[in-house]
């Protein structure tokens, strides 16, 4: 708290003090010229006035009957800018201490500094400007003089009543010529990019620091590269030697080799220190009695060292915040009480557990903040990401180890402690406060309209009304979301075919690529089965640790032995197979192949998402075949024989039927040919016996998506995995290459589709062979584009649509909003595949992956 | 969209008459065009002993599905019709009904100028349709058509004879013989039965339907037997229709994204029939016990997870002493009929605002449900697959924690007490599980611990000695209340003591 009087003048007048984030409250008669004060000191968007406000509420920009709805309206605009984080100065008279304590409430639920700039100005002066104001000529005299002897009262109490910052300008030349001179935050060190090591609670472990601090390659508290150590706090109490880790850290901050905040054990020392009285328990004697050893000299830099301590600082140009026990996003770079004590203690539920302790309220479960967050405090067996936070306290000096956290390469560096220094009161807890542990995600995440940003494609949106669907099929029918990091975009088909006889033809789609500039493609046979993504990892374990299911903390009524080792699911995320022992066969399968082809090793990884097609199509879609498909199949097969031969009797009783008798054949062999290519899709299963797999694309391993990788690379990998199967589940994906530009290549293209889909074949997709590409103009390209079979398209469009006038009108297809979808959800799905790669939070997946589901429910034909 | 209709004759009445009442020359084909398509009329055979007519319907499916454009998506109101591949173009459906009706319009009054006398009299019929669309198989269609006059032969036709495993298709093979009915009386059956047994989902709906079944069922249909499912069957679709238009859109697509049928992730909503015999006395004693653990709690607001159409909603209503009321379920279809029954929009001003329905889901942490005093979730646990409880479990307990928390669940111990259940089977089609007395107690006791509650457990129904209640219900009291919540838990523990 200061008050500048006549401190900080400069030649031509004072220099005013003012944080960047705060709530600047003018205070000042009518008439002193806090407008005009304003406006030549701040932005004019940062100043909001009574008087403008009385105008919006009353059309009167001094009607004083107006006043109480003119500072609801003030308090709101300055309430929504102090959220956004946005410094804010209130132009009014608030000479009445009613009226600054509303303010100062405002500021301190916002946790910015309120800060008083008086204006004394002789009341003579104010009434001469108000006298020269047509709007204010008739304001009484006794108005102005009742400001002045509010403003002389308050004037003594201004910093008792809560202004951090208190500027009396006297008179009016002192009021001309002062200045403001904008100050950043204590906390705020954006400008400092690092790189840092951030080192958690130390606990006087002296010994386990240096050997820490020599394995981040500080030598006398110095990094050669010029890193800087950045500590959580929690320096003493417990362990052995809390004066010479004080010593160690305060002459590296002196040197500006590191930051340090304080941690509540610090704090508690600290008021120690000034002569407060404190319980001297959780091993304040300890510090106590090895700091009596200390000089007195020391005891006082320590003391003035543990003073100046900032509760937690923002870093890294915001994309890190180091405190000691955590900080909601809403707390970073804020000022207040309450974020210096949520920083050194945390928050609380307000329960007592069974060691009647408070029970820590797990605010890394809610936290969605884009800056990591990096603290101590809770002691846990090992460092882990939570949400983009990460407690580095593993309980040193309760025989654990010192970890460090190297920013930004967020790497873990640990120490193990020499010995249990202290006896811990409770067990170490399994977790991090708040760890997983079954917790679901939150509906916050996911619900209403929401805005999806993409490194690929922007900023996507999903519609509310979508987004209710899927969050019904999620909740209602979902694997998982812990083992449903992705869902498989929907796909375009290739432009309408003029080519006589067909709907769909190659020749468009590779004419649609070249026109992309795309030159080599891949075309890909089509399955025809479901599609089916497959996440396969090396062990339960390994689904344990990176997926977080199956934890041995949480025993379901299931009370499945060794927990999943991975996930298989439609394109709505539905579990595959209800049989949770026959999708773990068939990973079982996929693992075996993928460790035979040596694919763990090669890919550096021990999970591996596959894009896969499973076989038969009746294996899934039985309902939908027998209730449509075999249903269109058995009632054209009933009528057909009776009608013809209705038919063929007219005909020889010479009623002239030739022409019908002919269409209705026709129609005939129709369902016929519809009926025999649905079949060429069903064949019976027995257990695993019949089921075939054929995966054709690798999504994504530990640390990477392979979204990217070119669809040659792919496929290498991909037939080795086919070639190592040795349960006959895996099928391989034929493939052809074509250059667009080339006829020839183009020609054999189109020869290759024509004998497959001769024999019955769904079809094909051509694919840029480099995956994912963009075009001349930047923008993503199709990631795909099918070609279906004439035959298979029956299915599709019905037994008759090859009837030259079905062809004709089912031309009339509208193909944009389904390419549209495609790529939105195509970006989704990168997006999500990024994001799980990265290690990002799960409610960042799973963000994305809702965002897919949603798209699939938009209104768009589906049978394109 | 075939059938054949055949008389037999005598030289002085002779067969060929049939072309004179259907005022359609045996000699020729006739062709009318209707708007879904051509209906043609022809005579196989024409003789003197033996004449046989036949309509045979030609339906445009690619305008069938293109007519709706607009509606929502891309087609026709209904789902099954928006598709190019449908059966509608092969199967005896209700346009084949409406086609009988334009074509044989005057044969179908009863009118005909040249045989005024042999319209009115009962003549030898056959009547055959080789795929006809029965929902209810060959049983219902012999009881739809034997209590009038018919001999009735009805072959199921199997879906496919290269998959038997598939079973039987819903189309039967229709015989119909009778020599006591006029030929007006026949069509006029067929007319409204047809659909019928369609079940009418893929009908026009006019303005006049229920006229047009009365005029058409005259003198037959309110003697029928079945009289109640024909009528409900007819007009049933109005609201069917505009219901699948306007709320099952997306999720529709949802299920066509996974090659799923529809009703099998739209199953939210219970289905008419078995609503028709609700309230079950089961679901009252179930409510009743609800409401009797929540007075008990001293509960004032109460969250119903899962409140489906809204029956413990309403219930909840009429004791002023609960002062909120908060439903909550995933299915905006089940919320949308809830609201409507509880005539929210019309409800004063006061008791609407105890009342608030919003979509939300359990298996994420939600914080618009925290602070409340009780949580019912009344038969919603066995919806969810297993390994997705300990999310519920969470979201619930360890998230919304309110200070009681009642559960029921079915106890499938009771379920061979049940007539109708087949064994082995559950209670309803999307039960995920259905659990012993004991499973439920394993699972309530673990979830009473891990979130510090503590758990009593209460029969809902008749107390088998053997198989135990057919409802099963739990009620968790929260152990260390929150500060905001004072005074009431005093009691609860209370009575709990009394009652252990």
């Amino acid at each position: 708290m200061t008050t500048t009087d006549t401190t900080g003048t400069t030649a031509r007048g004072r220099a005013l003090p003012v944080t960047d984030l705060s709530l600047v409250v003018l205070i000042g008669a009518s008439g002193s010229g806090k407008s005009t004060f304003a406006r030549r000191h701040f932005k004019r968007t940062e100043v909001i006035s009574s008087d403008f406000c009385r105008g919006l509420v009353a059309d009167d920009e001094n009607d004083q009957n107006a006043s109480r709805d003119a500072f609801d309206v003030l308090h709101y605009i300055a309430g929504k800018r102090l959220a956004a984080g946005r410094r804010t100065v209130v132009d009014a008279t608030n000479v009445q201490q009613e009226a600054r304590r509303q303010l100062i409430d405002l500021a301190r639920k916002h946790d910015v500094l309120p800060i008083a700039v008086v204006l004394d100005v002789p009341e003579q002066v104010c009434a001469e400007r108000n006298a020269a104001r047509t709007d204010r000529a008739d304001m009484p005299r006794r108005v102005i003089q009742r400001h002045t002897r509010e403003l002389r009262r308050s004037l003594r109490h201004l910093e008792r009543e809560g202004f951090r910052k208190v500027h009396v300008l006297r008179g009016v030349a002192e009021v001309e010529h002062a200045t403001v001179v904008t100050e950043k935050r204590f906390n705020d060190l954006t400008h400092l990019t690092g790189p840092f090591d951030i080192i958690g609670d130390i606990h006087g472990c002296a010994s386990e620091l240096e050997t820490l601090l020599g394995r981040l390659g500080y030598a006398d508290g110095v990094h050669p590269d010029g890193r800087t150590a950045v500590f959580v706090g929690d320096l003493v109490d417990r362990g052995p030697d809390s004066p010479g880790v004080l010593r160690r850290v305060m002459s590296m901050v002196k040197s500006g080799n590191a930051l340090c905040v304080p941690g509540n054990h610090e704090n508690k020392y600290g008021r120690h220190l000034k002569g407060r009285k404190v319980q001297r328990t959780h091993g304040l004697a300890e510090t106590i009695e090895q700091m009596d050893g200390e000089s007195e000299e020391f005891r006082a830099e320590v003391r003035e060292f543990i003073d100046g301590l900032v509760s937690h600082y923002v870093l890294d140009g915001g994309k890190l915040v180091v405190c000691h026990a955590g900080l909601p996003e809403k707390y970073h770079g804020r000022t207040s009480g309450r974020v210096r004590s949520h920083a050194l203690y945390g928050d609380t539920t307000g329960e007592t557990d069974e060691f009647g302790l408070p029970v820590r309220y797990p605010w890394a479960e809610d936290y969605r903040g884009r800056a990591a967050v990096v603290y101590g405090h809770t002691p846990v067996p090992e460092a882990t990401w939570l949400n983009n936070t990460i407690c580095l306290d593993t309980g040193a000096v309760f025989g654990g180890k010192l970890t460090a956290l190297r920013w930004p390469e967020r790497e873990l560096v640990d120490v193990a402690a020499e010995r249990v220094w202290y006896e811990p009161a409770k067990p170490l807890r399994t977790e991090a406060p708040g760890g997983h542990d079954g917790r679901p995600l939150d509906l916050a995440d996911v619900h209403g309209r929401r805005v999806v940003e993409t490194r690929h494609a922007g900023r996507i949106t999903v519609r509310e009304e979508n987004g209710a669907a899927a969050l019904e099929v999620m909740s209602r029918f979902a694997t998982d979301p812990r083992l449903l990091p992705y869902l498989p975009p929907t796909m375009a088909p290739t432009a309408t075919s003029g080519v006589d006889g067909y709907l769909e033809h190659p020749k468009e789609a590779f004419a649609q690529y070249a026109a992309d500039g795309v030159a080599r493609v891949v075309c890909e046979e089509k399955h025809m089965g479901s599609r089916a993504v497959a996440l396969v990892c090396r062990d339960a374990e390994t689904a344990r640790t990176r997926f977080g299911v199956g934890g041995a903390s949480r025993s379901s009524a299931a009370g499945s032995g060794g927990g999943p080792t991975g996930s298989l699911y439609t394109r709505t995320g539905r579990p595959f197979i209800d049989d949770a022992s026959v999708t773990e066969a068939i990973l079982d399968r996929l693992r075996t192949a993928v460790g035979e082809a040596g694919l763990w090793d090669e890919l550096a990884t021990d999970w591996l998402l596959l894009d896969t097609e499973l076989m038969p199509w009746s294996l899934k879609a039985s309902g939908l075949l027998r209730s449509q498909y075999a249903a269109v199949g058995a009632a054209s097969g009933a009528v057909f024989p009776d009608a013809l031969a209705a038919l063929e009797g007219a005909a020889a009783r010479g009623v002239e039927v030739a022409d019908l008798l002919v269409r209705q054949r026709a129609r005939s062999a129709d369902a016929a040919a519809f009926t025999d290519a649905y079949r060429r899709y069903c064949w019976p299963t027995d257990g695993l016996d019949g089921v075939h797999m054929a995966p054709f694309q690798i999504l994504a391993v530990q640390g990477r998506s392979l979204a990217a990788l070119p669809h040659d690379e792919q496929l290498a990998l991909i037939d080795r995995l086919v070639e190592h199967d040795g349960s006959g589940l895996l099928r391989t994906t034929r493939r052809l290459y074509v250059d667009t530009g080339d006829p020839e290549s183009v020609s054999a293209g189109v020869d290759w589709w024509l004998e497959m889909t001769g024999r019955g074949g769904e079809g094909m997709v051509v694919k840029p062979v480099g995956a994912l590409v963009r075009d001349a103009e930047g923008r993503l390209v199709q990631p795909g584009i099918k070609c279906r079979g004439r035959e298979y398209l029956r299915i599709i469009y019905g037994p008759e649509y090859t009837r030259p006038d079905n062809l004709a009108r089912l031309r009339q297809r509208s193909l944009g909003h389904k390419r549209s979808l495609a790529l939105r959800e195509y970006a989704l799905g990168l997006e999500a595949l990024d994001r799980l790669a990265g290690g990002e939070p799960l409610w960042r997946v799973h963000e994305a992956v809702f965002g897919v589901l949603a798209l699939e429910s938009e209104p768009v034909d589906p049978r394109l | 969209m075939f059938l054949t209709l055949t008389t037999t004759g005598t030289p002085d009445r002779p067969a060929t008459d049939l072309g004179v009442l259907l005022h359609k020359h045996p000699d020729k084909a006739q062709a009318f065009t209707t708007s879904f398509g051509t209906a043609h009329v022809l005579y196989p055979e024409a003789e003197e002993q033996r004449c046989t007519a036949a309509l045979l319907l030609e339906v445009d499916a690619v305008a069938l599905v293109r007519r709706g454009k607009g509606k929502g998506r891309g087609g026709a109101p209904d789902a099954a019709l928006a598709q190019y591949v449908n059966d509608r173009p092969y199967a005896a459906s209700s346009l084949l009904a409406v086609a009988l009706s334009n074509v044989f319009s005057s044969a179908m009054r009863g009118v005909c100028k040249a045989r005024p006398e042999r319209a009115a009299e009962p003549l030898p019929l056959r009547v055959r349709i080789p795929a006809l669309p029965a929902r209810g198989g060959p049983d219902l269609v012999r009881r739809l058509f034997e209590p009038l006059g018919w001999a009735v032969t009805a072959e199921t036709v199997p879906l496919d004879t290269q998959f038997p495993e598939w079973g039987d298709s819903r189309y039967v093979r229709l015989e119909l013989e009778s020599a006591s009915r006029t030929l007006a009386e026949a069509l006029r059956h067929l007319y409204v039965l047809l659909p019928v047994l369609d079940d009418a989902k893929h009908y026009w709906v006019a303005p006049d339907e229920v006229d047009k079944l009365l005029r058409a069922g005259e003198g037959w249909l309110p003697g029928h037997p079945e009289q109640r499912l024909i009528t409900s069957r007819y007009l049933s679709r109005r609201w069917s229709l505009t219901r699948e238009a306007m709320e099952r859109l997306e999720l529709i697509r949802l299920a066509e994204t996974d090659d799923s049928d529809v009703e099998e992730i739209d199953n939210a909503v219970e289905a008419e029939a078995e609503q028709e015999e609700k309230p079950t006395p089961l679901a009252v004693l179930r409510r009743e016990a609800i409401l009797t653990a929540l007075r008990d709690g001293a509960a004032a607001r109460v969250l119903d997870l899962g409140c489906g159409e809204g029956h413990l909603v309403r219930e909840l209503l009429k004791e002023p002493r609960f002062t909120e009321i908060v439903g909550v379920d995933v299915s905006v279809r089940a919320l949308t009929i809830a609201s409507r029954r509880l005539g929210l929009d019309r409800m004063g001003e006061r008791q609407a605002a105890r009342v608030n329905l919003f979509q939300g889901s359990l298996a994420y942490t939600d914080k618009r449900l925290g602070g409340y005093d009780a949580a019912v979730l009344s038969e919603v646990i066995e919806h969810l697959d297993l390994p997705r409880l300990p999310a519920l479990e969470y979201s619930v307990f360890g998230s919304a924690r309110p200070r009681t928390v009642v559960v029921t669940t079915p106890n499938v111990e009771y379920n061979v007490r049940w007539d109708t259940l087949p064994a082995g089977h559950v209670r309803h089609r999307d039960h995920r599980f259905e659990w012993t007395r004991e499973e439920f107690r394993t699972w309530a006791d673990a979830v009473a611990e891990r979130h510090r509650y503590t758990v009593e457990f209460r029969p809902v129904g008749p107390d088998d000695p053997e198989v135990g209640p057919p409802t099963q219900m739990a009620v968790f009291t929260l152990t260390t209340p929150t500060t905001s919540t004072p005074t009431p838990t005093a009691s609860t523990a209370e009575k709990e003591a009394k009652a252990a």
